[in-house]
């Protein structure tokens, strides 16, 4: 069998799989690693994988994997050549559109994986997108063609028409039965490049994701581009000078194997007992810091939080529990970003910066489930750049920190977004995207029935609700991608919400000059709803300055007296007081109201479910 | 009807710490009996009540009666333990159930058998006040004259509404007139009277309560204690109302019922001494209750009832049967008990001392609650003159409306 450190490039192949949530790349993945041999059927388990509860529960790919896999390809003649697959698992998500790229510049083919049931996705053509860009080959491959809802024709004429092949060229397999995969495997090897690069340069690889793990650091994944990497020498990290001993470098097939190295076009595994992804940056190039290379790979950049959010404990003595978790999940986690805030309404917390949504979702989903915490977060909020009149600039990350008096231009970012829909519903999503303040840039047919849209849109929509809409008015037929795109000039003004003439840092909002009235009545009806009647009426007010645009009314609450209190009575009503002590922990006071946890949760998350917490 | 309590486990012979037997001995010490029966079961009740049907021969009224004559001479033994002497009774207290479900000689010989098993303080032998509980269509003059003989001083008659359609919604079954008749019968045996009132029944006017109340006020009661309807979960009533088929009663309607209750019996000379109790002069007071709210000790007889004794807390298995089996076996009747911490009678003390007339001391609260004097003061929630001329307590109307509200502000400093 082939060695790592002494394969030559011309029997390696690097591929990846492109594909969207639930079209089953994990599955077809299994399928790969059965077949190979390198997993047998006892130790097999479905998304092998995805290691994190997250990713098998969501079925997304958050970090990355790579994978060495061994397959000969029997010659017409009979005789038989042997061949080292590298099969790199990619995230899917649109928050890891950077993290997506650098796995694509690992490898030099894609297999485009579709669901013959569902077709393309937006996510996936974006992901197409950026592998034709990295000049990958590019392998059509329906799957779940054993479904019977499956139309294989019509989805490999919109493969044809995207990639530019015949429909026939199509492949067709089932991840779930194993149909069809061993000839792909071979038709990766057959159209695949093999992986160019000169053995004899100084060393250059490339970071595509690294990951913390407890026992042994950071595991640092890389794709050799040029020379060799080997254990116990020191390398250094080009973006960031830093030097390292390798402690051990290896392949994953599938669990990790320490080598003799890594040679031209292998991909494998560093460890170099850093405790910190920072330090080992995906993107970075690695170099041998006795020869180190003189030009590093192209790329790199730093990853920029587009989303922010405060998250505060729920009960104020686990403070220094989410400090510490925080802490620990940066560890493996490059792109998070967290400073301390405190906030009048919901006491110590911190403003973190997130990738996009899922991002946030996924910290805050780990910071619950992995350290116990009851955590609030705070509407996610884009970030600003606000030019004051008299020149300064200020960068607003929270929404209350806006500044008021004499503002000359306030940028906010925006994206590139691209949907994917059947036609049908085009009028409701230009509908849509004209009250999210979109640009349209084009549209273009896929087929007959689909079609593709392109937008400019503020990403304070698209972090608003433009996803949950475009799904609801779509009834979840389209799909939605974006990516940065700049920024631009907006109208926009800070909206704050009034408790009894106390402003409520938490509520704050920035919006559209436009919708700022809209939003100022509907959060003030909301409240409303959610915060239990006072002793005294607590007027509730929302404001531009000191310009009320909406108000709504709390009355007084007149009656709260148990009417009965004898012999039976006092053991009861005792206990009562001792909850309500309990309780008194998860009120936050607004001045001299009362409001309870679970309104600001409510009126912080954007359905309206939280309605019920009223009591 | 409503759980009982959390607590921790009985000694089995029901006794008592010696701490608990020496602090009561510094109060009044009192005794309620709970008689288990109704005629019928009404729908807005949780109370621990039986209709005939409902319960077997093993806790027949004859058995009731039998195993509370045990419970009478475990309590005696419980507290006379280590040669103390038997507390004299300043009050009884029959309630229920309908203690007039039980034929008048009956009830009249439990009495009989409480007094002549404790000492009285009051003249003749007797305590100073003894009250039974009572249906307006379950008295008899005759039975009346024979509860008064026995020493019954009082009686509080559960009128609840003058209004044919709220009594209806209430399942009682009583003529609106039988009140009257019954209220005669009682005043011409000697006893004082007190009438039981409920306001907020689903579907009743503002209107209709003004009725009730002149109604019951015509019959020139020396007591009147008057009820917002709770929907107790489990009730018929709350599943009407959760099916919509009643309305849920409204805590601003139900304000301003309490608030006409409140101009309408001070008219007549009657004052509140307790948020939902109202007396005709210091004298027509329920001393009994007064006992409760002043952390007074007492003994509760009977199945599901509760006792309070210098700090101990306890209550008795629910079921007539299980009481009685219990007792039969000589082991006591008491489910659970909790001992109270000194934190937990300031709170007692606190929750229940705010509902009175006359207040709690201002100078009793801890620093917490004094601190939230002031801010009661300015919010209009008590009585201010109270405050500064006497340094106690006072709710004032809205005060008495907002009781709980009150209570935890001055205990959780809210």
């Amino acid at each position: 069998m082939l060695q790592p450190h002494a394969t030559p490039p011309s029997a390696i192949r690097n591929f990846c799989i492109i594909a969207h949530i639930d079209h089953g790349k994990s599955t077809l993945a299994d399928r790969m690693l059965q077949i190979t041999g390198i997993v047998d059927d006892r130790a097999m388990r479905a998304q092998y994988l995805d290691r994190m509860d997250i990713e098998r529960e969501r079925g997304i790919t958050i970090k990355s994997q790579a994978v060495r896999m061994p397959w000969s390809v029997t010659r017409e003649s009979g005789a038989s050549d042997a061949y080292i697959l590298n099969m790199i698992d990619t995230p899917g998500h649109v928050d890891f559109t950077y993290e997506v790229s650098r796995s694509l510049a690992a490898c030099e083919g894609a297999v485009l994986l579709v669901d013959a049931a569902q077709g393309i996705e937006a996510q996936t053509l974006a992901n197409l997108y950026l592998a034709m860009e990295n000049d990958l080959t590019i392998i059509p491959v329906l799957n779940k063609i054993d479904l019977p809802a499956a139309q294989p024709e019509k989805y490999a004429e919109e493969l044809a028409g995207l990639i530019g092949c015949e429909p026939e060229d199509c492949f067709r397999v089932s991840g779930k039965t194993g149909m069809g995969v061993e000839p792909l495997l071979d038709e990766i090897v057959r159209q695949v490049p093999p992986p160019v690069g000169d053995a004899d340069a100084p060393a250059r690889a490339m970071i595509f994701d690294s990951v913390y793990d407890t026992y042994r650091g950071v595991v640092t994944y890389v794709r050799v581009v040029d020379g060799n990497l080997n254990p116990r020498e020191r390398i250094a990290m080009m973006s960031t000078k830093a030097t390292h001993e390798l402690l051990e470098i290896g392949v994953i097939s599938p669990e990790p194997v320490p080598s003799k190295g890594l040679g031209v076009g292998e991909v494998g595994y560093l460890i170099t007992g850093v405790k910190d992804v920072r330090q080992s940056r995906v993107g970075d190039t690695v170099t041998n810091a006795a020869k180190p290379a003189a030009q590093e790979l192209g790329g790199y950049r730093d990853p920029k939080p587009m989303v922010f959010s405060g998250l505060y404990p729920i009960d104020g003595s686990d403070y220094p529990a989410l400090r510490d978790a925080l802490d620990k999940l940066k560890l493996n986690d490059a792109a998070l970003v967290y400073e301390p805030e405190t906030s009048a309404a919901l006491g110590f917390g911190f403003r973190c910066g997130f990738l996009g949504l899922l991002h946030l979702e996924i910290v805050r989903e780990r910071l619950e489930r992995e350290f116990n915490l009851d955590l609030i977060s705070t509407q996610p909020n884009v970030v600003y750049d606000v030019t004051m009149e008299d020149g300064k600039e200020i960068v607003v990350t929270n929404p209350s920190e806006f500044p008021g008096g004499k503002v000359a231009d306030v940028r906010e970012p925006v994206v590139r977004a691209t949907i994917l829909a059947p036609s049908e519903f085009i009028g409701a999503i230009m509908e849509l995207c004209q009250g999210k303040r979109g640009t349209l840039r084009g549209m273009d047919y896929l087929s007959e029935e689909r079609v593709e849209m392109r937008y400019t849109l503020p990403l304070a929509e698209i972090v608003f609700d433009f996803f949950d809409q475009l799904k609801s008015r779509t009834r979840g037929y389209a799909s939605l991608d974006y990516e940065a795109d700049g920024d631009q000039t907006a109208d926009l003004v800070k909206v704050d919400i009034l408790l009894q003439g106390e402003q409520v840092d938490a509520f704050s909002a920035i919006v559209h000059k436009d919708k700022a009235y809209a939003y100022g009545v509907a959060m003030a009806g909301k409240l409303k709803d959610l915060i239990p009647r006072q002793q005294f009426e607590v007027p509730i007010q929302a404001a531009i300055g000191a310009r009320i645009i909406a108000r709504e009314n709390i009355r007084a609450i007149r009656k709260d007296v148990l009417a009965k209190c004898y012999g039976g009575d006092i053991t009861r009503k005792r206990k009562l007081l001792e909850k309500q002590k309990e309780g008194k922990k998860r009120m936050k006071m607004v001045g001299r109201v009362e409001v309870p946890q679970e309104a600001f949760i409510a009126a912080l998350s954007s359905d309206d479910t939280g309605a019920k917490a009223k009591k | 009807m409503p759980q009982l309590p959390d607590g921790e486990p009985v000694p089995t012979d029901g006794s008592l710490p010696a701490t608990a037997l020496d602090a009561m001995a510094a109060n009044p010490f009192s005794a309620y009996l709970h008689v288990p029966f109704c005629r019928v079961r009404c729908g807005y009740c949780d109370f621990n009540t039986y209709t005939p049907g409902e319960l077997g021969d093993a806790a027949s009224v004859p058995n009731y009666v039998r195993a509370v004559e045990r419970e009478i001479a475990l309590a005696r033994e419980v507290l006379t333990r280590g040669g103390r002497a038997m507390p004299p009774l300043t009050t009884v207290f029959v309630g229920g159930g309908t203690p007039t479900m039980l034929a008048a000689p009956m009830l009249a010989g439990l009495v009989g058998r409480l007094l002549e098993a404790f000492g009285t303080p009051g003249e003749h032998g007797r305590p100073i006040e003894i009250t039974t509980e009572a249906n307006p269509d379950s008295v008899t003059p005759e039975g009346l004259e024979i509860l008064a003989q026995a020493g019954v001083s009082r009686i509080s008659i559960g009128m609840q509404s003058a209004v044919p359609h709220v009594l209806a919604t209430l399942d009682r079954t009583h003529d609106p007139t039988a009140v009257g008749r019954a209220v005669r019968w009682a005043k011409d045996a000697g006893l004082q009277v007190s009438l039981d009132l409920i306001y907020g029944t689903p579907g009743e006017s503002l209107a209709d309560w003004e009725h009730s109340l002149r109604t019951a006020l015509e019959q020139e009661p020396d007591h009147v204690s008057a009820y917002a309807l709770i929907v107790e979960d489990g009730t018929r009533l709350a599943t009407q109302v959760r099916r919509g088929e009643l309305p849920a009663p409204d805590p601003d309607d139900a304000a301003d019922s309490y608030e006409l209750a409140d101009a309408l019996l001070r008219a007549s000379g009657l004052r509140w001494y307790e948020v939902s109790n109202w007396a005709r002069s210091d004298t027509a007071r329920c001393r009994h209750n007064l006992g409760y709210w002043t952390g007074g000790s007492w003994w509760g007889f009977g199945p599901g009832a509760h006792s309070h004794v210098g700090g101990v807390r306890w209550w008795n298995v629910k079921h007539p049967r299980a009481y009685a089996d219990r007792l039969a076996s000589g082991t006591t009747p008491a489910a659970a008990r909790e001992i109270l911490t000194p934190d937990e009678v300031y709170d007692e003390t606190v929750l229940l001392g705010v509902r009175l007339a006359d207040g709690l001391p201002i100078d009793a609260l801890r620093p917490e609650g004094r601190g939230a004097v002031a801010a009661l003061i300015a919010d209009g929630l008590v009585q201010h003159e109270a405050a500064l001329r006497d340094r106690r307590l006072v709710l004032s109307m809205r005060g008495r409306l907002l009781a709980d509200a009150v209570v935890r502000r001055l205990v959780l400093g809210l």
